[in-house]
């Protein structure tokens, strides 16, 4: 954490400078030429229809950065990283740019598959770049880190998915880019190779690389970056803060989810409500910090119009990064409730509970015994954990060290 | 409280390290000047698109060597089925169409006329063919990366020069064995022939390789309009069967003529086929030439802008 925060407080010149760029994708449901001589002229329009990618985005990156952008499927993301790497021309406004650019868009999709990997190696580092020298210079590099071995002069039709990927990530990170852009490429190879991917990432940014990155999973780019994006409709809603980024995020696809629901016919009032949770300790005042082993009662309350008796009450602790630290559920724990009518609460206690030190957001939902949440209220609530600061991470127990004398 | 401490000094170690290494990167960066991505829209349009594919020629060597590798690669008899193609048709035009049908009789030397024709026509054809398929056939680097899109068809046309040499060497082969290398002025006829072939072929690669990308009905019209062009030209009949056709002097006589195919096959006619006299050939044809390979030029420029106006919406049709 440390050292992002002070790679953020000396940015480096300006890498990417975007200044009012719009996107329009025309969509065209006349593909072949005999439908489009039958469209021609005015009927020709009523088969297009447009769409804004991104409208009237401003902004600039500077060296040493890592941004994630945010937002959910067809908000314009991944046409933002396309318009930055030169890859889709805006309709209108301008893009200009600076230092050597490594593209991490759709992996190995330069691969050759009649080609030896080592042939494509030399290809793809073309690609991105490099003269032939510099790819002979770094070749045994990228072999060990792809950890393709002797498969290297196999032809790559013969890989596995995850060999490809690996193959090209190898290729892609060892080509000295001062700009890379990453397209939710971080979640492929097996555990140990995204470990890898993520401790290169690490050192790309130590070295002042800059890194755009889009991803899906939160977690990640809370982890990862020291700016967020966030993307509705083409739209920049939230520039700044990964933390209050993501919060902002989590508010749209919470409003979206509602009138998703809404669509699905069921009445926009619902029956069933979760009215609110709230977090208490026995001998601490409301809003003050909780201590590691104290016994955390969280109080939720639930309404339903019309009474339903397969009820669950569950409730979710996430920490800042959006990644879930505790869950429990009545079904899980096998307690019986009774017919929810009217308005109830359930009280929770958490016995002992050993958070690490940190912020923490509670979750509560109601849902029935199929497992369809009927409603939801993210972060009804929030309690805060204070430690002696002897230990890191969302676990806290004490740590003793000794050191074992000389055998 | 040491644990996390520990965790801090190493990284306080590796601080001064990766701190001069970014400093350099951020100088070196400042120094670099922002240029636009928005290539269709720089105002040095064409001349900065040439200098940047001039850049990317490595780039280029590699695409064609990929091309040529690739093509034949799981095949036992390799790249020499690129050469059994010519062969056969050879073989055919000249059984069918020259014994059979008896072109042959107003055409001596007929084996090596309709190789001549073919070989360069062959060129033409496949810059064409490969060129319009070359942007869709790159679909995974045009997506994947920004390089100057002229790249793909150029490489085409590169990887259609090669097998071009190969039939040549053929070609001049077939001569020495019939015991006629053409050792004459008239040889430099093929240079002209050639950079016919090669701006009217990068023109129409151009152009159709950017309307392939957003119709897909080209290829297939494409494949009639090279067979159209072949038969509208004279590599399996001379040119003196048309001029006896149409007569000496008609307005359909000089529009055949005046075709660039037909002058680029008659030129290279010119050039390897000794047994033809000045009686097969229309006059002036190096002045045609030159007029032609001057509109060429015009239509390659054309061709080029075109392709730069489309190319901004590849990566999204594709």
């Amino acid at each position: 954490m440390s050292t992002q925060l002070e790679d953020a407080v000396q940015p480096g010149p300006v890498v990417v400078d975007i200044a009012e760029v719009s996107k329009r994708f025309t969509i065209r449901k006349d593909n072949s030429l005999k439908e489009r001589i039958v469209t021609l002229g005015r009927a020709g329009r009523q088969h297009r229809e447009d769409f804004w990618a991104l409208r009237g985005v401003t902004t600039e990156v500077r060296a040493g950065q890592t941004i994630g952008l945010i937002g959910h499927n067809g908000s314009g993301k991944s046409t933002l990283l396309k318009v930055i790497g030169g890859i889709i021309e805006p309709s209108s406004g301008s893009v200009s740019r600076r230092g050597r650019i490594a593209a991490l868009l759709e992996l190995g999709a330069g691969f050759h598959p009649d080609l030896t990997g080592r042939e494509n190696v030399y290809l793809n580092g073309s690609v991105l770049g490099l003269g032939r020298d510099e790819i002979s210079e770094r070749f045994d590099d990228i072999v060990a880190f792809s950890g393709i071995g002797d498969f290297i002069d196999t032809q790559v039709k013969f890989y596995s998915s995850g060999m490809y990927v690996r193959l090209a990530f190898a290729v892609a990170v060892h080509t000295d880019p001062d700009l890379l852009l990453v397209d939710e490429v971080l979640a492929v190879g097996d555990e140990a190779f995204q470990r890898k991917c993520l401790d290169k990432i690490r050192s790309f940014q130590q070295e002042g690389r800059t890194i755009v990155l889009v991803s899906h999973s939160l977690g990640q780019v809370a982890e990862l970056c020291d700016r967020v994006i966030l993307l509705n409709q083409g739209e920049v809603v939230v520039d700044g803060e990964p933390l209050e980024a993501i919060a902002a995020f989590r508010d749209i696809l919470e409003d979206r989810r509602v009138a998703e629901v809404g669509s699905d016919g069921v009445p926009p009032r619902q029956v069933a409500r979760v009215i609110s949770g709230e977090v208490s300790v026995q001998g601490r005042a409301p809003g003050e910090h909780l201590r590691p082993g104290d016994d955390i009662v969280i109080t939720s309350t639930f309404e339903h119009d019309e009474g339903i008796d397969d009820w669950v009450c569950a409730i979710q602790i996430d920490n800042e990064h959006g990644q879930v630290i505790y869950g429990a559920s009545t079904i899980v724990s096998g307690y019986q409730l009774e017919r929810l009518e009217g308005r109830r609460a359930v009280d929770l206690t958490i016995a002992d509970a050993r958070f690490g030190e940190g912020k923490y957001f509670v979750n509560v939902s109601l849902m029935d015994f199929a497992g369809r949440h009927l409603h939801d209220i993210p972060q009804a609530t929030s309690f805060t954990v204070r430690t002696e600061g002897h230990s890191r991470g969302p676990v806290f127990a004490e740590p003793s060290f000794e050191l074992r004398p000389k055998a | 409280m040491t644990a996390a401490l520990g965790y801090d000094r190493q990284v306080m170690s590796e601080r001064s390290d990766a701190e001069s290494v970014r400093l350099t990167r951020y100088a070196k960066l400042s120094e670099t000047p922002l240029q636009s991505v928005v290539a269709s829209r720089r105002l040095s349009g064409g001349w900065s698109s040439l200098r940047q594919i001039f850049g990317h020629r490595e780039m280029l060597d590699l695409l064609i060597r990929r091309d040529l590798k690739a093509r034949y690669k799981d095949s036992s008899l390799g790249f020499l089925w690129s050469l059994v193609r010519p062969l056969t048709q050879l073989l055919v035009y000249y059984v069918v169409l020259g014994q059979f049908l008896g072109a042959a009789r107003g055409i001596p030397e007929f084996a090596i006329f309709i190789f001549t024709g073919l070989t360069i026509y062959g060129l033409l054809s496949e810059i064409i063919m490969g060129g319009t398929a070359s942007i869709v056939g790159n679909t995974g680097l045009v997506k994947k990366v920004y390089l100057p899109r002229e790249i793909f068809p150029l490489a085409a046309v590169g990887s259609a020069l090669f097998n071009f040499a190969v039939q040549l060497v053929i070609l001049i082969a077939a001569t020495i064995v019939l015991g006629a290398f053409p050792w004459h002025a008239g040889l430099l006829y093929a240079f002209p022939s050639l950079a016919l072939v090669l701006v009217y072929g990068t023109a129409l690669a151009l152009i159709l390789s950017a309307a392939n990308v957003y119709l897909r009905d080209i290829q297939y019209l494409v494949e009639v309009l090279t067979m159209l062009l072949m038969w509208a030209s004279p590599i399996v009949y001379s040119w003196t069967m048309v001029r006896d056709t149409f007569g000496a002097g008609s307005v359909a006589l000089d529009v055949y003529t005046n075709n660039p195919v037909t002058l680029a096959v008659l030129g290279f006619q010119k050039a390897f086929w000794m047994a033809g006299d000045a009686s097969h050939f229309p006059p002036d044809l190096l002045l045609r030439m030159v007029v032609a390979f001057l509109i060429g030029l015009v239509f390659l420029f054309v061709g080029h802008t075109v392709f730069r106006r489309l190319q901004g919406d590849f990566a999204q049709a594709l």
